[in-house]
């Protein structure tokens, strides 16, 4: 069963040497331990694009499609047999990276 | 058998077996919303079918297989093509059920599930009583004061986040257990409560099973987490109440409150294992929490052989200390019923007027009001605080009382 475990940001900004230290050492541990799928950090929402090409032409915005105080600045995809390891993982990524963190199952994990 | 012990029957088969069949079928097909159905389909096939067949010798055994093949006729008629593997696994119960005895766990399986942390404490609450209790969607929705419909919603939302983001089914760890079991209290106390006030017309004023029901899951837990207070202290509350169960309505079906109560028919084995565990709590020396508190409460109250020999100071004091610990209006609620007989109602019913706002909508709110009035000879405030009260009660024995109480005013 994979999990996507998002990291939210809520005015923080950028990871400090020692949170990013915590990081690599949380992520050391999920590889060690076989739950590591993927993970990656994406800072601030400003440079993103959104992109829709529903109609007849494709229509790109600049900036994030919701603008919020709170935004995704990173995630983990992790490999858990059951929510109570997610959670218990996903409690430990919260202390390594200093931020609040949402878990959510994949479809048909 | 005559229609009506059948009905009894399957009445006393749904209260003891429930639980039973439900668990049983989730750790077979691993999923509670099947289990869940599959058992509602099994009981009302009894409550067709035991009328004019009689009923099984084993009644749980039977609604279990029941409930079983109800339960494979709905994954077949889901997916239509199975495949020969899939079917013979389907058959074939590959989880063989629990030695006897261990059917305890499997229970508390349930409990843990439906008490999981990820889902909202609401939700956890209504679940429970589902699926552990066997109460009905309207019995809930009535437990929580809020629609049918919105209850409906809320077990099913429920269940689909227990399945999508696979919420375990078992006893959790011993380093999750501490933080899990006080919401597995919190869930105990509502499902106590809604046996010791049940509600719906039809239904006995006190609903033994899910008071008993209450009492055993907390033992249980207490077997798993001795050391825990809180455990403790509930399991305290709950003894300490049930036994005041029979002298809490009169053969005519109505409600006696707790001064007007025949005391030598409190269950003294209850009181004296109530006290016990208090005492035990007590002499431990650490901060009691909020069962306890509501423990020490009621232990104040059994101590007493004569309402009049109630240590009143000691109750508006332990209420004190658990208003720091819970300002919920109820708590303060309480409170002023205590106060009403250590300052007189006067003072209690202006502590229960600033309350007004957010306990409109509760029947115990309106009750405590028309008796203080009553007290305080004011007829005419008193009357429609009755009217209100009743209209909002849900319990019979509570409706039957206010009646009488509010037919008796001058």
């Amino acid at each position: 069963m994979q999990y996507l475990v998002s990291v939210i940001d809520d005015g923080a900004g950028l990871a400090t040497p020692t949170e990013e230290a915590a990081i690599d050492a949380f992520n050391d541990r999920l590889r060690a331990e076989g739950h590591w799928v993927f993970a990656g950090g994406l800072g601030s929402p400003d440079p993103a694009t959104v992109v829709d090409n529903r109609g007849g032409e494709a229509v790109f915005t600049d900036g994030p499609f919701l603008e919020s105080k709170e935004y995704l600045a990173g995630f983990w995809i992790i490999e858990a047999a059951d929510l109570d390891v997610a959670l218990r993982l996903a409690a430990d990524g919260s202390k390594a990276c200093n931020r609040k963190i949402e878990v959510r199952p994949f479809l048909g994990g | 058998m005559s229609p009506i012990d059948a009905g009894e029957a399957v009445t006393r088969a749904l209260r003891e077996e429930w639980a039973r069949v439900v668990a049983a079928l989730t750790r077979r097909f691993g999923d509670l919303d099947i289990a869940e159905e599959a058992a509602a389909e099994a009981f009302a096939t009894a409550v067709e079918r035991w009328p004019a067949d009689g009923v099984p010798p084993n009644p749980g055994a039977w609604l279990t297989t029941t409930a079983t093949r109800k339960a494979i006729d709905r994954i077949r008629r889901e997916n239509k093509r199975l495949d020969k593997h899939k079917e013979a696994r389907l058959l074939y119960d590959d989880h063989p059920p629990e030695p006897p005895g261990a059917i305890d766990d499997e229970r508390l399986r349930l409990i843990f599930t439906c008490c999981h942390p990820a889902l909202a404490m609401e939700a956890r609450m209504a679940l429970t009583l589902r699926m552990v209790g066997g109460l009905t969607m309207p019995e809930i929705a009535r437990a929580f004061l809020v629609q049918e419909s919105t209850m409906g919603q809320r077990i099913t939302r429920a269940k689909a986040k227990i399945k999508t983001a696979r919420i375990p089914y078992r006893v959790p760890s011993a380093e999750d257990l501490p933080a899990r079991v006080s919401g597995v209290l919190a869930v105990l106390f509502l499902v106590f409560n809604e046996g010791y006030l049940a509600t719906g017309p039809g239904t006995d004023p006190v609903r033994h099973d899910l008071t008993a029901e209450a009492i055993r899951l907390t033992r249980l837990i207490r077997a798993l987490v001795p050391q825990d207070g809180e455990v403790a202290g509930l399991l305290a509350l709950m003894l300490l109440t049930e036994a005041r169960r029979t002298a809490r309505v009169s053969a005519t079906g109505e409600l006696v409150p707790l001064g007007e109560q025949d005391r030598g028919a409190w269950d003294a084995a209850l009181v004296a294992e109530g006290h016990r565990l208090v005492r035990e709590r007590l002499a431990t020396g650490v901060a009691p929490g909020r069962y306890q508190i509501l423990a020490a409460i009621s232990a104040v109250h059994t101590s007493a052989r004569d309402v009049r020999d109630t240590d009143w100071s000691q109750v508006v004091a332990l209420y004190d200390q658990l208003v720091r610990l819970d300002p919920s209006p109820i708590v303060a609620l309480n409170r002023a019923i205590a106060v009403a007989e250590l300052d007189g109602p006067e003072v209690a019913l202006a502590a229960v007027d600033r309350l007004g706002d957010r306990l409109a909508g509760y029947h115990a709110y309106h009750a405590t009001r028309a008796d203080l009035l009553r007290r305080l000879g004011r007829s005419q405030g008193s009357r429609a605080a009755y009217d209100r009260a009743i209209e909002l009660a849900g319990n019979t024995a509570e409706t039957a009382y206010l009646t009488r109480r509010r037919d008796q005013l001058g």
